[in-house]
């Protein structure tokens, strides 16, 4: 019989180091994952609070409200409120897994196989990071974004810095590219990028051009409106990209910081439209990978049924009426419909032929299952493998609220023949970044007036933003536009629902 | 493919810690605030403890464009009854209607805690001591000098020899000199040699040797080491405050307890902001004693009143310990404003003529019983005295307590940070 990995609760570096050696064996030749390299460390729940606050990179910039992120996990932590996460995982080449030190053994294999195999797979092969995220250079980055956002404070000021960053943070969320541009995003070569602009700088001043009169400005009154909209890119849905290229008082260091902010909020933009998918191959992987190495007889039957707890917990869905529920757990989709592919591939039914011709029956699981991993998201793969035998698992059924209707909330589909299409479409569309964020997009710049910014939100089943958050919002953009605002909600009928104008606040003046 | 496992446990925690204080500066009218209105539900000692405090989020809420309302659709499992076409009530069916992420909501005020150090910083960030004049020439005119390791050069009476040995020492083994002993041994040697060819061998070694130790010397300019000073500034007393607390027979319960209350913030105060301030504890009835502070915040007394006595010991412990031209001088006196009759003019006598000439503040405190409002008592013989000194240009603050919760807005008031004229015009 084989060697067992580990005994008992205990672990030493030594141990984890057989535990990645055997789960890798499995990972690579059973399962032919690939990943990037991997790199595991062991941190205090300390050090994990640290890492939640600063969204869970191992270094970012200095700002309070990551402090203040700081302050709210640790209070809830304190008071028992609020377990931490056995691990956190960084896409990055090579893949960094943080493990905490109070895991068991058990807990330890399970979060290497978890993170540093079934995580790591999924980053390295899914379209959206490959096509969005870029693993090489993502330290590197945050390391010149640190010290760019340092140097800045030190030449123009701590109140200066926090306040464009303030701004950009309330834009992040729409401050992503949500459609391939020309070229894949090279981190490495943005901070090269921003020493040759200064340098350029540099070389080119001089004072004397300070001095040249000036003559009288062109008339550009002549621009048709078509024109003008070209020139400038628009309609343009990235708020951040739209500034930083346009915004016309903005100082260079400025639209750096933007283009920082820009920059992390589109390698956190795939993670957000994967993690049913994400964290359902993890779990999937840690499952396969576990119980190999029990029938292998590398795991003692109690710690396998350690493992078996913690996994159980791991994907408890909690039902609609359940004071636990809080929506899907990912974690228990994302794992459901993985085990039920496999089961499609391996031992189809009628039913499953008909709803899966492709690959009911192919017996190939893991080749199916590599495929599905590198090629969708959250929503085209629950529009596609959601299949009618786990929703009846699930029992799940569709809701449909309009608060016009005085009968109440009407069920309009529920998991049989004639509800199985309408409630897959239902869930798929919950996941899809592109209903959930506001669509608010940039449509004009009044440049021979008041230089008045124009944006649109699109308004969608009737669900207006929030008053006092769009306005909060809305006066940072004006403050970095530094002219008047305009959002105007308009429904699918070009109906103006509500309007919004917001003017810059005077800067104070600037501290040398 | 090779896979690195790194023990981080030991790095230096507190990575979060400029963070933490970003916010909390951020933060700062609100949790100073939250701050106050916490030590006042507080015994003062625990004032010093830090903990928990409650702010809202209101400050410090980040923006975001969220959506509301609207139709909704949703997909729910765990549907045991429901088939297409029902109609849910929307009262009964909270649950299904809250399931939406309230990340947003669950932020509205949210309660953290603050170390000790930053609770107390918090607390008393905008007091000071007023008009701390004579601190500035205290400062420039003592400097003390302190040993401060070795230099390689300096004045040949700063020379440390042992040190200098020691380099020498290791200097020479290892360059390898020879030995005043291996020098003696080969003269031996040769001495006694009586072969030929062997002695010319050894007196070339001899020669050799010679050679080597001079031209390595046996203390080198290199070796030299001096004793290194650095002068710092000396920190001397700077400042001392006179507490005069009335503890007779007429002072109540409860105005003990003011006055203890007024005092232990004095303390924490002077303690925390500046080290090297001394305080004086002198209690009196109808004399006055100094104390320590163990038996002025907790010993029991109790007599008659001579506001007079406490005055003198000030005087005497001034004239003893504390020359007026060195020290800042502060009194804060807490009474309930009885006063013998006879002692009035005793008091008024000292306190113009010795204690406020000395003084850079003097701050009385009336305690009255609780729910007492001054409106409708008659002055107390103490205040109407130091209110004509006051009103006679003397540099007196007064002020009444009568409820617990006043005792902090009013010290903060008596000890706020003013700009005067004086700040502005020193370098």
């Amino acid at each position: 019989m084989t060697e067992r990995l580990f005994e008992g609760a205990d672990w030493d570096f030594h141990t984890l180091q057989r535990i990645t050696d055997a789960c890798e064996e499995v990972a690579l030749k059973d399962l032919g994952l690939d990943v990037y390299p991997n790199q595991i460390e062991v941190i205090t729940a300390e050090q994990m609070l640290d890492a939640y606050s600063s969204v869970g990179m191992p270094l970012f910039y200095k700002h309070w409200s990551f402090g203040k992120h700081f302050a709210f996990h640790e209070a809830s932590y304190r008071k028992g409120l609020m377990g931490l996460a056995y691990e956190i995982v960084i896409n990055s080449s090579p893949c960094i897994s943080y493990l905490m030190e109070e895991n068991t053994a058990t807990m330890q294999a399970l979060v290497i196989a978890h993170a540093a195999f079934g995580h790591n797979h999924f980053f390295k092969n899914n379209y959206l990071f490959k096509q969005w995220t870029d693993a090489d250079g993502i330290l590197d980055y945050l390391d010149f974004a640190k010290n760019y956002v340092m140097q800045c404070e030190d030449r123009y000021g701590r109140v200066e810095v926090e306040r464009t960053l303030d701004a950009a943070h309330a834009l992040m969320s729409h401050g992503i590219d949500r459609y391939p541009g020309k070229k894949k995003l090279d981190l490495r070569a943005e901070e090269k990028r921003a020493g040759r602009r200064r340098q350029h700088e540099e070389e080119v001043f001089n004072d004397l051009w300070r001095t040249v009169p000036k003559g009288a400005t062109k008339s550009r009154s002549a621009l048709s409106i078509e024109r003008r909209r070209k020139l400038l890119g628009l309609p343009q849905e990235n708020l951040l990209y739209f500034l930083e290229k346009s915004a016309p008082r903005l100082a260079p260091w400025q639209r750096e910081l933007l283009r920082i902010v820009r920059h992390i909020a589109q390698y956190f933009y795939p993670q957000s439209q994967t993690k049913v998918m994400n964290e359902g191959t993890a779990t999937y992987v840690h499952y396969r990978i576990m119980t190999k190495l029990h029938e292998q007889g590398r795991i003692s039957d109690g710690n396998f049924l350690e493992f078996l707890g913690s996994h159980t917990n791991v994907v408890f869905q909690p039902e609609f009426d359940d004071p636990r529920f809080s929506g899907f757990n990912p974690y228990a989709l994302g794992f459901a419909v993985m085990q039920d592919i496999e089961r499609i591939v391996t031992r189809p039914e009628d039913e499953d032929r008909e709803w899966f011709p492709d690959i009911a029956g192919r017996n190939d699981v893991m080749g199916v299952l590599r495929d599905v991993w590198a090629n969708y998201r959250d929503e085209s793969f629950i529009g596609q493998f959601l299949s009618p035998r786990l929703m009846r698992h699930f029992r799940m059924f569709h809701l449909h609220d309009d608060p016009e209707e005085r009968a109440g909330i009407r069920v309009d589909a529920i998991h049989d023949e004639r509800g199985f299409r309408r409630v897959r479409r239902e869930l798929a569309r919950q996941h899809d970044v592109g209903f959930i964020d506001a669509n608010i997009e940039v449509v004009d710049v009044d440049l021979s007036g008041d230089r008045r910014l124009i944006l649109h939100h699109h308004v969608i089943k009737g669900s207006q933003l929030n008053e006092t958050d769009a306005k909060r919002v809305l006066q940072h953009l004006a403050d970095l536009w530094t002219y008047d605002v305009a959002l105007i909600e308009v429904d699918t009928n070009d109906k103006v629902l509500r309007e919004y104008v917001v003017s810059p606040r005077p800067i104070p003046a600037a501290v040398a | 493919m090779p896979i690195h496992i790194i023990d981080r446990r030991l790095n230096p925690g507190g990575k979060s810690l400029e963070n933490r204080q970003r916010f909390l500066r951020r933060a700062k009218s609100l949790v100073q605030g939250a701050v106050k209105k916490t030590s006042q539900e507080r015994d003062i000692k625990d004032v010093l403890e830090g903990g928990e405090v409650t702010i809202p989020l209101d400050g410090m809420h980040e923006p975001r464009f969220r959506r509301e309302g609207g139709t909704r659709d949703m997909v729910l499992p765990g549907n045991k009854k429901f088939i297409e076409g029902d109609y849910l009530q929307r009262s009964g069916q909270g649950s299904a209607k809250d399931s939406g992420p309230g990340e947003g909501d669950s932020e509205d005020a949210f309660r953290f805690v603050l170390s000790r150090d930053e609770f107390v910083d918090l607390f008393l960030d905008d007091l000071e001591l007023p008009d701390l004049a004579k601190r500035k020439i205290a400062q420039t005119e003592s400097e003390g000098i302190q040993r401060a390791g070795y230099t390689t050069s300096g004045s040949p009476a700063n020379i440390s020899v042992s040190r200098t040995v020691r380099l020498a020492l290791a200097r020479r083994i290892a360059l390898k000199r020879p030995r005043k002993e291996e020098i003696e041994e080969l003269e031996a040697a040769i001495a006694a040699c009586t072969d030929e060819d062997e002695r010319v061998e050894l007196v070339a070694e001899l020669e050799r040797l010679k050679a080597k130790s001079k031209r390595i010397p046996f203390i080198d300019p290199l070796d030299i080491r001096y004793r290194r000073f650095e002068t710092v500034p000396k920190p001397v007393a700077q400042a001392v405050m006179f507490c005069l607390m009335d503890v007779s027979g007429s002072m109540s319960e409860h105005m003990k307890d003011l006055a203890k209350r007024f005092y232990m913030l004095l303390y924490v105060f002077l303690k925390r902001r500046y080290k090297h301030v001394e305080i004086v504890f002198i209690r009196h009835t109808d004399r006055a004693e100094e104390v320590d502070e163990q038996t002025f915040f907790y010993g029991p007394a109790s007599g008659g009143t001579l506001v007079s006595s406490a005055l003198q010991a000030m005087h005497e412990i001034v004239r003893e310990r504390f020359n007026p031209a060195d020290w800042n001088i502060y009194a804060a006196q807490a009474s309930d404003g009885d006063n013998s009759y006879s002692d009035g003019e005793l008091t008024g006598l000292l306190l113009t003529d010795k204690i406020l000439p000395v003084c850079q503040f003097f701050a009385y405190l009336e305690v009255g019983e609780s729910g007492g409002s001054a409106f409708d008592l008659s002055d107390s013989s103490l205040w109407t005295l130091y209110e004509r000194l006051r009103t006679g240009g003397a540099p007196l603050s007064m002020r009444k307590v009568s409820e617990r919760s006043e005792i902090f807005p009013v010290f903060h008031d008596l000890f706020q940070r003013r700009e005067t004229a004086q700040e502005k015009t020193a370098p």
